[in-house]
């Protein structure tokens, strides 16, 4: 099982930089192709998706690396455990 | 000398004591979900009153009042009154969030509409908007730790599933008064400037009212209390939960692996379903959300029996198979919708309907005196007593023998030559008993799925975290999860189906919009399996 953890941790760091990429991607197409009425929406909209998902998707790319790095192999039992 | 009737006294006490601590926290948090879904589900008039496409800039604002409140706000409002329970307690926290939400719900209801007071509308309704969401983002979180913090060792997903309903019935409770005022006002009078739909809005201050005097009779939670008194609270809790790596890793567990697939699943079956039945399905305003209410209404006894069941045998594996269900049952659900009301797949009630074809109505445009439209509505009524009603709109437009557009004139029609364009055709379809009841279980099993998800996720992440940063680590990943990844069901879904329109296909696939939920929960519950433990923990009070 920790050998699958670690695997998947691998998936879990290539898999975030892409859901950002397929993001701009999706954002800069749907800005492009928006009516002349619907383009600052349209912008406004994208930005806010962007500007939520970055930073959720470095939170997924830190979970994938401390995932490979075996950090997942033993949960805490204890608080003690979580404290500085 | 201690007695087995003592004993049984004690035990009689402790219980109805915990019952008091659920009941107030429950109130309270159902009122604050009250309050932030009648905006959503109000928000077609809303947007005409406040947001008028014609005013431009208004839709931005539109846009950042929806998009701003769920996925911005409600996270940063997770953070700051996490931090502020974290740092003063549990009980004043969740005091001034249903003060914020109570108050800014509100005051919404009093707002004059654009036409009244112009710019000033949508902005101050924009603001009190991201002040309902700022609340909600730190209800929560408050609530459950709250009532974790009391309960017994052993009942804690029991007690917890109850604040887990809160949500739902929130959802319930807001669906129910709208229907109610628009049944008896009329669509018309409901939608005015100042109709009934503001009731709802000023409704609210009553319920937050009495939600408040029953929260200022409450004390503080045993756990933190203890911590306080033994001057070992958090100086920092947003440092120790997301600056110490320990707890961050948890935190991010407890965001990809429980509760992002727990929020589509959530929004999945309470809100794309009945967007799905309404607008896909075309089925009519009042009996989509009747049908939505008595499904919600069945399954919201699933989320204390999960609650109960996971003090048994964990909440790992019944949030898992909630999400597993989802995942292998979505698309066959709602292909099952399409067939129910598809008039087209009924073909031993198309062989008997009845057809009432009403007359045709002309109306000229108000704006454009060349156009002309002509309004028919047909009735078609089955043997099973669905009625599926069909407005056909013929828009026509004035011309004289030249080819050049004039004034329509009604006084000598013989004069007036029409060119036609394509006609409108909106259809609203209200479902016989049977189909009716088919489409009610269908909802309330992706509501059992919800209750599954969410009836233990409270309980799950309390005993994830230390006491002392307890409010702040659980509820930034709960307001990512429901808010960020549940609140863009509607939207990706939308936006999904997009990719599919073709030429020869212009309305796409309709089912293409699930699998946004369906991946993300996939993830979710590949994450859920390998890396989660199903270990309870029995000690929350470190």
């Amino acid at each position: 099982m920790n050998t699958l953890k670690k695997l998947l941790g691998f998936v879990w760091m290539i898999l975030a930089p892409a859901i950002i990429c397929f993001l701009m991607y999706e954002a800069y197409v749907k800005i492009g192709t928006a009516k002349p009425a619907e383009k600052a929406n349209t912008i406004l909209q994208w930005v806010i998706i962007l500007i939520i998902f970055t930073p959720i998707s470095v939170g997924f790319f830190l979970f994938g690396k401390y995932a490979a790095n075996n950090e997942y192999d033993h949960l805490p039992e204890s608080s003690a455990e979580l404290i500085d | 000398m201690i007695t087995g009737k003592t004993i049984a006294m004690n035990s009689e006490k402790k219980q109805s004591s915990i019952a008091f601590v659920i009941g107030a926290s429950s109130v309270g948090t159902l009122i604050e979900w009250y309050d932030f879904y009648i905006f959503g589900m109000l928000a077609t008039i809303l947007s005409k009153q406040f947001f008028p496409a014609e005013a431009g800039t208004a839709a931005l604002l539109s846009t950042l009042a929806i998009f701003a409140a769920g996925f911005i706000v409600r996270p940063f409002g997770a953070l700051v009154f996490g931090r502020l329970g974290d740092l003063i307690g549990r009980k004043h926290t969740f005091l001034l969030t249903l003060v914020i939400m109570g108050g800014s719900t509100f005051a919404i209801g009093l707002v004059p509409g654009f036409k009244t007071i112009g710019w000033a509308a949508p902005i101050i309704v924009l603001v009190l908007r991201l002040l309902q969401g700022l609340a909600l983002g730190g209800e929560y979180g408050g609530a459950a730790t709250y009532v974790a913090e009391h309960a017994p060792a052993g009942q804690r997903g029991f007690w917890t599933s109850w604040i887990q309903t809160t949500a739902t019935l929130g959802l319930f409770l807001a669906l129910g008064v709208i229907i109610l005022i628009r049944s008896n006002q009329g669509v018309e009078k409901f939608s005015a400037e100042w109709g009934g739909w503001r009731y709802p809005f000023w409704i609210s201050i009553l319920l937050v009212g009495v939600s408040v005097l029953i929260r200022m009779r409450m004390s503080e939670s045993p756990m933190f209390s203890k911590l306080k008194s033994e001057g070992k609270t958090s100086t920092n809790p947003l440092k120790e939960s997301f600056g110490n790596k320990a707890n961050f890793k948890m935190v991010l567990l407890a965001l990809f692996g429980a509760v992002m697939g727990q929020g589509v699943v959530w929004y999945t079956g309470q809100f794309y379903a009945q967007s799905f039945i309404e607008t896909v399905c075309k089925i009519d305003f009042v009996q989509s959300r009747n049908i939505m209410l008595v499904a919600i209404l069945m399954a919201t006894p699933c989320f204390v029996l999960f609650g109960w069941l996971s003090d048994k045998m964990g909440r790992k594996w019944i949030m898992l198979m909630g999400m597993f269900l989802a995942i292998c049952t979505y698309r066959p659900i709602y292909k099952e919708f399409l067939a129910i009301t598809n008039a087209a797949n009924r073909t031993q009630i198309i062989d008997s309907r009845l057809t009432n074809a009403g007359p045709k109505i002309p109306l000229i445009d108000a704006k454009d005196k060349h156009k002309m439209y002509v309004r028919q509505v047909i009735d078609t009524v089955y043997t099973d007593g669905s009625v599926f009603k069909y407005t056909i709109t013929d828009t026509l437009i004035g011309f004289n023998e030249l080819g050049v557009d004039r004034p329509i004139n009604l006084i000598n029609p013989t004069l007036i030559k029409y060119k036609a364009v394509k006609p409108n055709i909106v259809i609203e379809k209200t479902m016989g008993k049977s189909a009716t009841w088919d489409l009610i279980w269908l909802v309330f099993i992706q509501i059992v799925y919800v209750t599954m998800v969410y009836g233990p996720v409270a309980a799950f992440l309390v005993e994830m975290f230390p006491t002392k940063i307890r409010y702040t680590s659980m509820s930034l990943p709960y307001h990512i999860g429901n808010g960020v990844f549940g609140g863009l069901v509607p939207f990706l879904g939308t936006l999904i189906v997009e990719f599919t329109k073709t030429s020869a296909k212009p309305a796409g696939d309709v089912l293409a919009g699930l699998w946004y939920p369906i991946g993300v929960a996939t993830i979710c519950f590949i994450i859920g399996v390998i890396y989660l433990s199903n270990k309870i923990d029995k000690n929350v009070m470190d």
